[in-house]
Parts: structure tokens; C-alpha cells; sequence
């Protein structure tokens, strides 16, 4: 356990700099001495939290893999953490949206979120999070069991929302949203394929193991 | 003083108007100097008058008392995919576009034809200075001091007949110079037109340069559409021809999204595009951090309907949207 604490730290280190990265640049602008946010700082510290997000869920994503790949058990530790994050950065996100987007045009978040598909699917895919974050405690684990394993399933949802409002928002340029769409292609494919070769298995091993008896 | 600490100074500090609006008109005039030096010094000055503008043309739309933008963001947040989709990416790119020789073909139905050099095709149309607001698509705003001539003046002195309806313009698409040509994001050379009356109305531009001085690469030098009521997009960079068209021309957004991107694009608050709100906009302008600015409300014809609304009288906007 102790030995973890290392590690963690780092992660926590390493995850929050984009956030004091944004923030550095966002006082700056706010007083003057900075231009790096551009021309509409607005719009760039929105897309930089949303990227971070889709960053960290697929990071989260990629643990299971990663440890089934290596071996490293340890990795799963690490997972709640980076889940948290991408709850984290995706609501700043959100937040951002709200707060210096749409200040002074509170009625446009409701059109927004029914007229515009990207806009939705962003907006399900944090809704969709919230359960999986206040869930993710020690004692919710235990009360909800199996159901937990089941609930956090979701992620995977989640996850093709988030790429499909990256897809959705692009005017005409597809490269980047393409890039992440074939890194989660690659997650879940990962997974899938998994799943189909354990079935196989069973039932090779349902087959054989009363043959194996008689 | 660096660029850093220049941002810094407070407005007060700054040069008065008046004194920056002459020293605009003098730099306006030097930026004139090159092309009729090129032009052969067929005249033995620049026309002094026309880069300020007067209380009537400021009325009739030419200008606008709103905070401009500032020139380092007019020039470093760019959409032009020949260089990249990047908003930064024609900032950084485009110094590889070489903008002179430049020649434009203009053709189609008219009754003088021909392939010019720029300096032909602007020599002796009076240069102005039009501060307008700009609408982009994606629902942000800028306020740009431009320098150019209208548009209709240039085509009026190559006589098109009564065949010609619409103008159509394309851009240069030479992968060599600039190298967002080499991904199809769109269907390249960039295309767009405008219906022959709204080429002719005195608000539409045909800029060569910008706050002063000659137009960057990146804005689309060194010839480009200011269309001050339609979104940024319908403003076609770096053309090198203008043709005289019965039909209504193909124009690259439509062709690349149709239900999204109509021929006309006026700024229109009352059409959503599906994906931006058309309602409200960011505007980048002024010297004040931009960080908590509110949204405005977006205006029918980007504000200046006096000036064009009756060309559309009778046409469901929504459907010609």
C-alpha cells in the first residue's frame, strides 16, 4: 500500500498540469501579460478541457489491456484516479461551456442541447458519468456487488458518446476525431476480442471436461 | 518593446482616433505606392480622400464605431484550409504563398474578357477603407478595417451582358505553396459566387489589404471578397478568376455539406446551422481581455439589412437560407 504513494502522487501531478497549464494562460490573459489562449480564448479553453476528458477516459481505458498485456496487476490501481479525471476535466468542460460560452445567453443551453446532436451526445455522455463518479468510492463498491462491475460498463457507452461529439463538432477535417476514434476502436476491439476467445474457451472446456470424466 | 508588453497598454494610452485614422489613410496610401509603381506610375498620385471614411458613408454602412479587432488576432486566427484547418495554421504556413506576379481571369458572359495582372484589374478604381464586421460561421466576430475597392466597379469594365446572373470565383489551389491542398478536405480549388446584383452592391469588397497595409497571406492575399453581410465564409481567398455565369455556380461548403451550407449564407439569426446556434456570437475585438466578454446578439444581414434586406424581398430565407 505504501509503496503506491509515489506513484499516485506523480499520477496526481502529472493529470492536474494540463489544468494549471490552462490556468497559467488563462490569468495571463485576464491580466494582460499573455496571448498564448489566442484569439478566442473562450473557445480554446473549452476544446482543451474537452480533449484532456477524451484523453483521460481513454487512458482509463487502456489499463485493462495494458495489464492484461503485461502482466502488471498493480496498473488496476491507478484506474479510479483516471476515471475521476476524465469526470474531472469533462466537467470543467461543461463548466466552461456554461460559465464564459454561453454567459449572458442562459436560454441558448436548452436549444443547444435539443437542436444540436453534438451537443447532446456531449451532454448524455457527462450525464452518464456522474453515477459512475459518485459510485466510485470503496463503500459504494461493496453495496452495490456485482452491479457495480455491470454499472461501470457504461464507461464503454460513454466513451463512443465522447468521440461522436468530437466527430460531430469537426466542420470538415476529420483527422483528429478519426485519431481517437481508432484509439478506442482499438480499446473495445481489444475487450471484444477477449470476450469472444474466453467464450470459446468455455465451451471447448463445457465439451471436454464431462468427456474428460467419463 | 516586444509584442508582449505592446498588448499591455492600456487604451488610454493609446494614439488618439483621429491621429490613428490619419496615419492609417497615410499608410493606406503607401500601400498603394507599390502596385501603381508596378502599374507603370500611370498616375501621379494616390487619391488622397478615400481611406477616411465620412459620417455618410459610415451611415450608408461603410464603417462602424465598434471596437476593432486587434490586428494581431485578425491575422493569427484564420480559416483557410489551403493552409491547414488549424485557426493557427495559415499564420504559420502561408509566408510560402508568393502573391506576386498575380494574375486573375476574368470571363464567362461579358463583352470584354481578359487575363490581368492585379494591378490591371484594380488600376485606377479610388482605394477605400471599410471598417466592417465580420460573422463566421462557427459564431464568433470580428470588426476589420479593410482597404479595396468594390467590387462592382471592377466588373462593371468587363461589360458583362445580360446573360450574366451570378459571379463565380475560385481561389488558387496549388499544392506546392500551399500544402493543405494536399488533404481533400474539401473539394478542391476553394469556389464561391454571388448572385450578379449582390456583386454590384456597394458593400461588397474586393480587399487587397487590411488595417493599413497590404493584405497577409493569411487573409487571403493579395486579393479576396468581403461580403460584410454574409458568413466569413462566402469571403473567397486569393482568387484568380472571376466568371460571369447564367446558373447559380457551385460553391465549395455547399458542395461539402449542402443541408448545412447554403449559396447565399446571409448572417441570418433566425436559421440555426445544425451544429451553431446562429442566435448570439463571440465577438474578438477590442483591447479587453476577451475571457468573460459576453455573447451579443447576432443581427439579421450581420447588422446591415438597410443596405441589403431589399435584395432578398420576397425570398423565404429559411429556404434560401
Amino acid at each position: 500500500m505504501r509503496s503506491l504513494i509515489l506513484p499516485k502522487t506523480l499520477v496526481h501531478l502529472a493529470a492536474l498540469t494540463p489544468l494549471a497549464i490552462l490556468l497559467w494562460q488563462m490569468w495571463g490573459e485576464a491580466k494582460g501579460f499573455s496571448n498564448a489562449l489566442g484569439a478566442d480564448p473562450v473557445a480554446e479553453i473549452e476544446h482543451r478541457l474537452g480533449l484532456w476528458a477524451l484523453r483521460f477516459l481513454m487512458i482509463t481505458l487502456a489499463i485493462t489491456p495494458l495489464r492484461q498485456l503485461t502482466g502488471w496487476n498493480v496498473l488496476v490501481r491507478f484506474r479510479r484516479i483516471l476515471g475521476l479525471y476524465a469526470f474531472a476535466y469533462a466537467s470543467l468542460h461543461f463548466a466552461a461551456y456554461l460559465g464564459l460560452d454561453l454567459r449572458g445567453f442562459w436560454a441558448q443551453i436548452f436549444q443547444d442541447i435539443i437542436k444540436r446532436p453534438y451537443i447532446t451526445v456531449g451532454f448524455i455522455a457527462w450525464l452518464l458519468l456522474v453515477p459512475l463518479a459518485v459510485t466510485s468510492t470503496t463503500g459504494w463498491i461493496k453495496r452495490l456487488g456485482r452491479n457495480w462491475a455491470r454499472l461501470h460498463k457504461l464507461v464503454y457507452v460513454i466513451a463512443v458518446l465522447a468521440v461522436l461529439h468530437f466527430w460531430w463538432l469537426v466542420k470538415s477535417d476529420l483527422r483528429e476525431p478519426a485519431l481517437y476514434a481508432g484509439i478506442l476502436a482499438v480499446l473495445l476491439g481489444w475487450r471484444a476480442w477477449k470476450a469472444l476467445k474466453a467464450r470459446a474457451t468455455a465451451k471447448v472446456k463445457a465439451r471436454s471436461v464431462p468427456a474428460a470424466r467419463a | 518593446m516586444n509584442l508582449r508588453e505592446a498588448l499591455r497598454i492600456p487604451s488610454a494610452d493609446v494614439t488618439e482616433e483621429s491621429v490613428y485614422r490619419d496615419r492609417r489613410r497615410v499608410l493606406a496610401m503607401l500601400g498603394a505606392v507599390p502596385a501603381l509603381g508596378i502599374a507603370g506610375c500611370s498616375e501621379a498620385a494616390p487619391p488622397a480622400s478615400t481611406a477616411t471614411i465620412t459620417p455618410e458613408q459610415a451611415k450608408a454602412g461603410f464603417s462602424t464605431a465598434e471596437e476593432l479587432t486587434r490586428e494581431l488576432d485578425a491575422t493569427t486566427y484564420n480559416n483557410f484550409y489551403e493552409f491547414g484547418t488549424n485557426k493557427d495554421d495559415p499564420s504559420n504556413a502561408a509566408k510560402t504563398l508568393r502573391t506576386s506576379p498575380w494574375t486573375v481571369a476574368v470571363g464567362g458572359h461579358c463583352a470584354k474578357p481578359g487575363k490581368l495582372s492585379l494591378e490591371d484589374l484594380i488600376k485606377g478604381l479610388s482605394p477605400q477603407e471599410r471598417i466592417y464586421r465580420m460573422r463566421c460561421v462557427e459564431g464568433w466576430s470580428m470588426v476589420i478595417p479593410w482597404l479595396g475597392v468594390p467590387l462592382g466597379d471592377a466588373l462593371k469594365r468587363f461589360e458583362p451582358t445580360s446573360k450574366a446572373k451570378y459571379v463565380a470565383f475560385t481561389s488558387l489551389a496549388d499544392p506546392r505553396q500551399m500544402p493543405g491542398v494536399r488533404s481533400p478536405v474539401l473539394d478542391w480549388p476553394y469556389r464561391e459566387g454571388l448572385r450578379i446584383d449582390e456583386a454590384m452592391n456597394p458593400l461588397t469588397l474586393l480587399a487587397t489589404g487590411m488595417y493599413g497595409k497590404t493584405l497577409p497571406q493569411q487573409n487571403g492575399a493579395p486579393l479576396r471578397l468581403v461580403v460584410p453581410w454574409k458568413y466569413g465564409f462566402k469571403g473567397i481567398k486569393s482568387i484568380i478568376a472571376i466568371t460571369f455565369v447564367e446558373r447559380m455556380p457551385k460553391t465549395s461548403w455547399n458542395m461539402s455539406q449542402a443541408s448545412e451550407y447554403g449559396f447565399f449564407s446571409n448572417v441570418n439569426p433566425a436559421v440555426d446551422h445544425p451544429r451553431w446556434s446562429q442566435a448570439s456570437e463571440r465577438r474578438i475585438a477590442g483591447s479587453a481581455s476577451k475571457l468573460f466578454a459576453e455573447r451579443i446578439p447576432t443581427l439579421p444581414f450581420n447588422g446591415y439589412a438597410a443596405q441589403v434586406a431589399s435584395m432578398y424581398a420576397g425570398m423565404d430565407l429559411k429556404k434560401w437560407f
